[in-house]
Order: structure tokens, then C-alpha cells, then sequence
């Protein structure tokens, strides 16, 4: 059974200028006990569908078709706010982007830390000695000394670590993690998946693991789901999707990637044309209008094919990948 | 007279530290000399806080330099006052880290690309025409110039940038993190807009950057910063072909990517960076080095230069080795 269910979730923002359809049909599982990696570009939608999960959407935003089963009974878009307050830190934990940003720069990080395990019954000695025992898994030095001292005094990467730590704190079911390696540089991104993969097989949690950076979630997830204006136009495991990718937008994605070019090239490989604009989504396949492999069918909306076992694409040639070297 | 454009002898950048009364200073950029010549892009690589930004704000003199000697087009710059550097502006431009933060808010991208006209007293020009020839250059359809800023996506917004450094016909662009913040497919389009515009205008660019990947693709010749120092400086595809000090081999192997069969033959580098108000002993690498040994501790490397390959390192590494396995 998936620890996370997403099956056909539509969201809708209501703005001045009409509705915008930011999700459409998304559907995706996270299985037990795995790294699963959202990729996308920009505006893609990864935040909305964080955001839903988490029950965060914006006073104008609405769930308007689609369902999100956690543990397989709960139905996190039915839930209600009490509900889902007691869901969230506790069972389903997030990890954002900046990690000064995610701690309160007024209290020490011991406060902190004790203080996100409110629920957990225990006494004020045991929260901290827990607190530090999990400074200690993330490797922050001398541990019982960091808890007494505020998020200032810790780098980039340690305050990383420090949110990482108090996000696993509760053992929880899924952790959502947000970008959570692109504020910080290349030797400390590697250390810090390192350190995920590690503590993610030791609590035995799944992970929902969103990035644009598509060499770390090569290295650090087992499946991935890509995302193209609000749609999730391929998913399978990682070796399916980054070594025989079947939508076109897979495709070029690796293919706009510098570091999937082997040899040395002046002039990178783009994808022409721009994101549409959600509040006049058009009819059809998404990405027929930047799509080189175009033809008739593709005003029509494209079926999920699936071409593997757990290998779906969103095209509908994708039962006919193109033969290497196609292009460029 | 060679074509060198800008030549940097052994520049120092101080920053004063501390309260009043306990003073000190610590040094940003700690001694650096490199040139660059028409036509060539020269990078600048190393983790956050390496020192880039302040090297690449002390050549065109918006910091000042407390010791050593910049030359650009044969004239000595290092201690020239506003008045005197002001028109050498106009051939030395700079792109500024974040694309819509660079752009102030109030103008509109037609008086954003015409503004350095402005500025040099340049009106005479027919800066209607200018900013259209501009506008063209980078790419942006004319509908653009009644845009303002925040209508602009992160790309577009980086090519405004673009054309106002280009405005006055500069020798010399300075681009400080010119992808930071795109999305692959978009950071291709931008790194191609320059080096177009290196070609067919002779630019000597200089790019800061801390993605290894877009160095490679880029640059002619590149040099890897730690603490303020250049610790490796050569041939961009030499220095990926065989790294020759520790800590350049760490950042290239510290580099995801995104193929998920890729071995990964990893130098990790345990500890945090160091303090620039603690600069270590000896070697400044050795707190961090997998290959120390005791010298390193006590004695700073002299600078050595084989085949146009400059470096500090006791112990140059030979190709692919790797790091001797740690006891204890």
C-alpha cells in the first residue's frame, strides 16, 4: 500500500483575470519506504502540489476534482483544518528550501527543537536529550553545545541539517522535501542527500523529494515523476525515465541539461517556446505547441500510456520513442 | 600592444571586522592574478563565500582594492578616484547576481535598456533606435520596452541585463552568477546569448559561477577559488581532464548528474569551510584535504605553474587518483 496516493487531482486558483487550472489530472503513488523526485521547471506546479498535499493552498485556490489517500484510508483533500494540523510535523514532515528561513531566528535551536515535540508526552529532559541525539544523526559537532546556540551561528549547510533534523524528528510517515539542496553548494548538496538517503532507509519514511536539478534527483531517488505546466506528463523509476525517456518534454529536459552533454559544446541545446498561460489552457496535448514531434492527434488530450511496468507517459507516441540522435 | 583586456596582479580585497576599539580585518579575496584576453571567457568557480562576487567587484572597482594592481586596456586602475573610472565604465559592464532584483522596478524595460545612454550623457544618439537594436540583439520582441520588471519572466529579466551591458560596446562583460535561478531550458538560451554576442562582438567575459557543468561548456580557461585564493587556474577541459589539486578534483566529482548509471567515484570532503577570521595554518585546503600530510599543516604551498596550469599544492594529484583510504 502507498504511503501517498495521488489519483486525477485537479487544483483551480480563482484570480481577477478568471480561473487559472493549476493541476490537471496529476496522479502519482509514493510507495512505502521510497525517495520518489518531482522534477519540473519553473511554474511547473510543484509548489501547488506540495501545497495541496500539505493542505496549504491559498484562500483561492481549490481542490476541484481528484483525491490524495494517505495510508490508503485518509483523503488529505477531505480532511478538515484540525485534522490536517494534526497530520502535519507529526506524520507527514516538510523540509523547505531555505533553511534560514525555517528557523526562528529569536530562539535557540534547542527551543526550537523541543518545541516541535509537543505532542510527544515526554519530559522537558527527554525532548532535549532527543534533540540532541538528532543533531548528533545529522552530524552536527558537538551537539549538546549547538542546542544552546541560535540559527545565526550555523552555516548554510548546517541550518540544512539542523531542519532536516527536527523535520524526522517525530519519525514521520512522509517527509516532503522542498528544494531543499538548491540554496547550498555542490559539495554540501552531495553531503546533504547523503545524509537524506541515510536517514530516510534508517527511519524507514518515504520521501517526496522536489527539484529542478535533475542530476540530484538521479542520484538520490528511486522514481520520478516530471511535471509540465501543471501536468505530470512522464513517471516511472529513474532508470526508466532518465535512460529511455518516451514524452518529448523528458526528452529535451535531459537534453537541455549541460552536464548530459559529454562533450564540450558552445551552444547548448534549448526548448523553443515558452510555458502556456494556465488561465487559457489550451485543448490537447500541453506541450504540442513546443513539441517537435507534433502531428493531428495531439489537439485531442493525449491518453496515460504505459509503456513498462509503472512507466506512464502522457503522449501518444509514446509506445514509438524516437531513435536516438533524432535531433541535435 | 597584446590583446590582453584586463590583467589582475595580486589583488587584495580587506573588509575591517569587529567593534570599534578591536579592529581587525580579514581578507575577501587574498592575492589573486589572472588576465583575460579579447574574445576569451574566463571562469571563476568555488563554494559560496570563496571570495567571487568581491573579485568580480574589485576589477571594475566597485570595492575597493587594498593591494596589488589591475590593469584594463593598459592603464593601471587600482587607485583611480569615481571621476576617473567613471568613463572606463563604459567598456567594462557588469550583470549583476539576481536578474529581476539587478532592475529597478520603476522602469520600464525600454528606459532600463537606454538608461546607461543616459547616464554616459549619450542622449545625442537616436536612443530610440539603440534600444530597439538592443532589444533585437537579446532576443526580446520590441513589445518588450513598455514592459516593466515584474511582467518579465527570470530569463527575460536576464536578458534586459544583458542588453544593458552590452549598451556602450563594452571590451569587458563581468557576469556574476549569469544562471543562477533559471531552469536548464532557459539557462541554455542565456549562456548561448552570450557567447553570440562574445563572438561576434570580441568580448573578454569573465563568469562567476558555481555550476561546474556550465563552466565546461563555456569557458576557455578557468580558475577554482577557495578562501579568497585561486588554488587551481588553467584550460577549462585540461583542468576537467585531470584536476591537479584536491580540492578542484572534490568539486568535480561532487558534481550530480544526472544519469542514474553513472558511477560515482566520489571525493567527500568532511568538515565545514573554514573562517576567513581563522585562516588555517600552513596550506589553507589541509583542514578539509583527503590527501593531507604534515607539511601541508605547518607550510603554505608555494605557487607552481606547468603548462599554462597554475597552482597551490604541496602535493599535485597525478589523473584520477584518488584519495588515500583515512585510518582512524
Amino acid at each position: 500500500m502507498p504511503v501517498l496516493s495521488v489519483t486525477g487531482l485537479n487544483v483551480r486558483f480563482s484570480t481577477e483575470d478568471g480561473s487559472v487550472h493549476a493541476l490537471k489530472d496529476v496522479s502519482f503513488d509514493v510507495p512505502e519506504r521510497r525517495i520518489v523526485g518531482v522534477v519540473g521547471e519553473s511554474g511547473c506546479g510543484k509548489s501547488t502540489l506540495i501545497n495541496a498535499i500539505l493542505g496549504l493552498l491559498a484562500k483561492n485556490g481549490e481542490v476541484s476534482k481528484g483525491s490524495i489517500l494517505f495510508q490508503g484510508d485518509r483523503d488529505l483533500t477531505k480532511l478538515g483544518a484540525t485534522e490536517m494540523r494534526a497530520l502535519r510535523g507529526e506524520e507527514i514532515a516538510t523540509v523547505f528550501q531555505d533553511p534560514m528561513g525555517a528557523l526562528n531566528p529569536v530562539f535557540t535551536v534547542g527551543q526550537q527543537m523541543v518545541n516541535v515535540q509537543y505532542r510527544s508526552g515526554l519530559s522537558k529532559a527527554e525532548k532535549r536529550k532527543r534533540a540532541s541525539e538528532m543533531l548528533k544523526q545529522v552530524r552536527i559537532p558537538d551537539a549538546e553545545a549547538a542546542l544552546s546556540r541560535y540559527p545565526y551561528e550555523f552555516s548554510g549547510g548546517m541550518t540544512q541539517r539542523i531542519a532536516i533534523a527536527m523535520a524526522l524528528m517525530m519519525e514521520p510517515a512522509l517527509l516532503i522535501a522542498d528544494e531543499p539542496t538548491t540554496a547550498l553548494d555542490a559539495t554540501l548538496e552531495v553531503a546533504t542527500i547523503e545524509l537524506l538517503q541515510e536517514l530516510q532507509a534508517k527511519i524507514g519514511c518515504s520521501v517526496l523529494f522536489i527539484s529542478h536539478h535533475l542530476g540530484v534527483v538521479a542520484e538520490l531517488c528511486e522514481d520520478v515523476v516530471v511535471m509540465y505546466a501543471g501536468e505530470v506528463v512522464e513517471r516511472g523509476t529513474v532508470r526508466q525515465v532518465f535512460n529511455d525517456p518516451r514524452h518529448p518534454y523528458t526528452v529535451r529536459l535531459l537534453e537541455c541539461d549541460p552536464a548530459r552533454q559529454k562533450k564540450r559544446m558552445r551552444h547548448l541545446p534549448t526548448i523553443p517556446g515558452e510555458i502556456p498561460d494556465l488561465r487559457a489552457r489550451p485543448g490537447g496535448c500541453i506541450f504540442a505547441p513546443r513539441c517537435h514531434r507534433r502531428f493531428g492527434a495531439c489537439a485531442n488530450t493525449p491518453p496515460d500510456m504505459e509503456t513498462g511496468t509503472g512507466h506512464v507517459a502522457r503522449c501518444f507516441l509514446a509506445d514509438q520513442p524516437e531513435p536516438v540522435g533524432a535531433q541535435g | 600592444m597584446s590583446d590582453v583586456v584586463v590583467k589582475v596582479e595580486d589583488v587584495e580585497v580587506a573588509f575591517s571586522v569587529g567593534r570599534i576599539g578591536r579592529r581587525s580585518s580579514i581578507l575577501g579575496v587574498a592575492g589573486v592574478s589572472f588576465e583575460v584576453r579579447r574574445g576569451e571567457t574566463f571562469a571563476i568557480v568555488g563554494e559560496s563565500g570563496s571570495g567571487k562576487t568581491t573579485l568580480a567587484r574589485a576589477i571594475n572597482r566597485l570595492r575597493p582594492v587594498s593591494r596589488g594592481a589591475i590593469t584594463f586596456e593598459g592603464r593601471r586602475i587600482e587607485s583611480l578616484d569615481r571621476q576617473a573610472m567613471k568613463p572606463l565604465r563604459r567598456r567594462m559592464s557588469m550583470m549583476f547576481q539576481d536578474p529581476v532584483g539587478s532592475l529597478s522596478p520603476r522602469m520600464t524595460v525600454g528606459d532600463l535598456v537606454a538608461e546607461p545612454y543616459r547616464i554616459h550623457g549619450l542622449e545625442r544618439r537616436n536612443i530610440q533606435e539603440e534600444t530597439a537594436r538592443l532589444l533585437s540583439l537579446v532576443g526580446l520582441s520590441q513589445d518588450f520596452a513598455h514592459r516593466y520588471p515584474h511582467q518579465l519572466s527570470g530569463g527575460q529579466a536576464r536578458r534586459v541585463g544583458v542588453a544593458r551591458a552590452i549598451a556602450l560596446d563594452p571590451v569587458l562583460v563581468i557576469a556574476d552568477e549569469p544562471t543562477a535561478g533559471l531552469d536548464v531550458s532557459v539557462q541554455g538560451e542565456v549562456l548561448n546569448l552570450l557567447n553570440d554576442l562574445r563572438e561576434r562582438l570580441g568580448l573578454a567575459m569573465v563568469i562567476i559561477t558555481h555550476n561546474l557543468h556550465v563552466v565546461r561548456h563555456v569557458a576557455d580557461r578557468m580558475a577554482v577559488m577557495y578562501l579568497g585564493r585561486f588554488v587551481e587556474t588553467g584550460e577549462t577541459e585540461a583542468i576537467f581532464d585531470a584536476p591537479a589539486h584536491p580540492y578542484t578534483a572534490a568539486l568535480l566529482s561532487a558534481n550530480p548528474e544526472p544519469d542514474p548509471d553513472t558511477a560515482r567515484d566520489r571525493i567527500s570532503l568532511p568538515a565545514e569551510v573554514p573562517s576567513l577570521l581563522a585562516r588555517p595554518e600552513g596550506c589553507e585546503f589541509h583542514t578539509r584535504c583527503p590527501w593531507v600530510r604534515d607539511i601541508c599543516k605547518t607550510t603554505p604551498p608555494p605557487c607552481s605553474s606547468v603548462e599554462h596550469r597554475v597552482l597551490t599544492c604541496h602535493f599535485p594529484l597525478a589523473r584520477g587518483e584518488r584519495p588515500p583510504e583515512r585510518t582512524g
